[in-house]
């Protein structure tokens, strides 16, 4: 399906097929329309092309008050005038036939249970943190088990610990009751953790759809590789393409190899992409390692980061486990290194 | 200076308007209003409760305004939230500073004028003439209450529908998404979400509407036809006409009176509907 905003293509032939029960994150940088898709799937915007089908049936012209869908708004959208267990019985008291009120009641007190609001509910939501604030939209969607939760975002504004908590929380409501998540989301380590798949995107379109692995591993090009996790970029042009390896000349004549991906074709232009955590650093030289200068050392906790220059290929960054520095006491600035890393961690893909 | 003084500088102005323009006439008005009548009209001091005792010869006046100010209010609500309702939610934005314009637009003629248009339309050649030639006959329409409250819609219906206006536009659209997600049908939605947040635009027309009918005299005193007056009549006619201060000043005195309880009253209906909506987080 494909959105238009006047002239803005918010969304253009996006085709997926989420299955009942998956846990599916769509990633992308902002303004990519990640929204937009979610917004169709609740039926606040109706396709320009193409159709949404929920459960095999078309549902363009079906009212979002009508859908087995719930979404959590990337800005909260709570009910100023109600209190958070209000807010969070809301959709329970649309149902038709009434549900009883201690059945509500007790829905309620379990959802703020989930999302650690115990005790909450009698507060207006303006008393209530944005982090608060956020747990409650969560709550007052989750509270209703709709067939699809659409999240938007919804834990951008909780820190490091407590989002840990949520993921977790998450995931868990999600096996327990089998509702399927649509997560938007660009925080990557979230999409990773989390999906059972990603959809990367990029300007209003899909650019890859695979397991996490398979994005971190594989990706399709090196946009995704970018913005699935970190990762060095070499450019050159290719120089042998052989089954399944190929072989890189970079500016500054360097030879580097590494897997093929798919659709690479010698004598055009290519990059070979390297995961930092791929890479090995040590004082000592050995064979097929590059030499390099240690310009920075970022302490991360249980990794070291370096940021390390090499004539020819430029700067590179590398992560070294803590235990591995330990052994090698670490290197200063300025400081002699040498790096070394296998040709199947390394991986050629076409230039964007 | 000090901040304080500052901040009573700027008060100042304002301070002293009140004070030369609204506190010392209204001093003058409780002070009459206990005085007498001299010979040839006019106010001879004097401590008196005579005016007072002489309020009930006046209830018509007091008993038309407090039936039609509020029913006034009441049809000039009804009729401005649908309006207020279209033009905040419905419109497309290029479209409402035009149609808002054209809502004041009645504003750049006199209400003398307007009220006088009213006249012909409720009038024997107007509304009644035509339902005569549909066979009903002996349909009378001006100089009724009817025709008053006709007239204080008409020409307070802008003052209701700003106010309501702003209240219906600030509101958030995607709280109206979110009830609906939540399951709720449209009227539903209206109900519970969009009624609820607009209570703060609709106290305020109320509010504004109904103080300025309570002194309203021009429009009973032309649709009425000298039938149905207001204590605004009242006033007019026992300081111009038969120059009795003493009585007047009483008249007005119970007036405004009258007008505070009601005011207050209300108010405190309103606190406790009301909605304390600004610092909602709305990223
Ligand atoms: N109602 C609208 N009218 C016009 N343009 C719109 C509208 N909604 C979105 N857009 C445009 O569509 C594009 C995609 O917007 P969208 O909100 O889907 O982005 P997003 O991926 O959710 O970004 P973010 O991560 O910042 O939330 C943007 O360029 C945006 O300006
Ligand atoms: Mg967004």
């Amino acid at each position: 399906m494909s959105k238009t905003f006047g002239d803005v293509e918010a969304a253009r032939d996006l085709d997926l097929r989420i299955s009942p029960g998956e846990f599916l994150s769509f990633l992308g940088p902002s303004g990519c329309g990640k929204t937009t898709a979610l917004r169709m799937l609740a039926g606040f915007e109706a396709p320009t092309r193409g159709d949404v089908l929920i459960d095999g049936q078309v549902v363009n012209q079906l009212e979002p008050h009508r859908r087995p869908v719930n979404m959590v708004f990337q800005s909260y959208a709570l009910f100023p005038h109600l209190s958070v267990a209000d807010n969070i019985g809301y959709g329970l008291r649309q149902r038709r036939p009434r549900l009883a009120r201690s059945v509500i009641a007790d829905k309620v007190e379990r959802a703020l249970e989930t999302v650690r609001l115990s005790g909450f509910g009698k507060r207006r939501v303006w008393e209530m943190s944005g982090g608060q604030q956020q747990r409650v939209a969560l709550a007052r969607a989750i509270v209703n088990e709709p067939k699809l939760l659409l999240l938007d975002e919804p834990l951008a504004a909780l820190d490091r610990k407590l989002r840990k908590e949520m993921q977790i929380e998450l995931q868990d409501l999600q096996r327990q009751l089998g509702i399927t998540f649509v997560l938007v989301t660009h925080d990557q380590e979230e999409a990773l953790s989390l999906s059972d798949r990603i959809c990367v995107m990029r300007a209003g379109r899909i650019v890859q759809v695979g397991s996490p692995q398979e994005l971190y591993d594989c990706p399709a090009s090196r946009y995704v590789a970018d913005f699935v996790g970190n990762s060095n970029f070499f450019e050159g042009r290719i120089e042998e393409v052989d089954g399944a390896l190929a072989r890189l000349v970079t500016g500054g004549g360097q030879t580097l190899a590494g897997r093929a991906s798919p659709g690479l074709a010698a004598g055009r232009d290519g990059c070979l992409s390297i995961r930092p955590e791929q890479i090995r650093i040590g004082s000592e030289p050995g064979p097929g390692c590059i030499e390099v200068t240690v310009q920075n050392r970022i302490f991360l906790g249980e990794h070291t980061e370096y940021l390390v220059r090499h004539g020819g290929l430029g700067n590179i960054i590398v992560l070294a486990p803590r235990q591995a520095e330990i052994g090698a006491r670490g290197f200063e600035a300025g400081a002699r290194a040498f790096l070394n890393w296998s040709d199947e961690a390394a991986l050629i893909l076409n230039p964007d | 200076m000090t901040r304080r003084e500052r901040n009573w500088l700027l008060v100042a102005p304002a301070g002293a308007w009140f004070l030369v323009m609204l506190v010392l006439p209204l001093s003058f008005v409780f002070v009459f209003s206990f005085g007498e009548r001299g010979p040839a009209g006019g106010y001879v001091p004097a401590f008196t409760l005579e005016q007072y005792a002489n309020l009930p010869a006046r209830w018509t006046a007091f008993k038309n305004t407090m039936v039609l100010a509020p029913l006034g209010t009441l049809a000039a609500l009804l009729i401005a939230y649908p309006l207020a309702y279209q033009l905040a939610v419905r419109t497309d934005p290029r479209w409402k500073t035009l149609l808002l314009v054209l809502v004041i637009v009645p504003f750049w003629t006199s209400i003398l004028i307007r009220s006088y248009a009213w006249i012909f339309i409720l009038g024997g050649q107007g509304i009644p003439a035509l339902l005569a030639a549909l066979g009903i006959e002996d349909v009378r329409l001006i100089y009724t209450p009817f025709a008053v409250t006709v007239g204080i819609v008409y020409g307070y219906l802008p003052l209701m529908v700003f106010p309501i206006y702003v209240a219906l536009d600030r509101l958030d659209k995607r709280l109206l998404e979110a009830s609906s997600d939540l399951g709720a049908r449209p009227f539903a939605t209206f109900w519970q979400v969009t009624l609820p947040l607009s209570v703060p635009g609709v106290a305020t027309g109320c509010m504004l509407v109904f103080i300025l009918l309570m002194g309203e005299f021009l429009i009973p005193a032309l649709l009425g036809g000298g039938k149905v007056f207001f204590v605004g009549n009242a006033l007019v006619d026992l300081f111009l006409q038969s120059r009795n201060w003493a009585f007047g000043s009483a008249v007005a005195f119970t007036l405004i009176l009258i007008m505070l309880v009601t005011v207050a009253i209300y108010m405190r209906l309103i606190a406790r509907l009301q909605v304390r909506r600004d610092d909602v987080a709305i990223m």
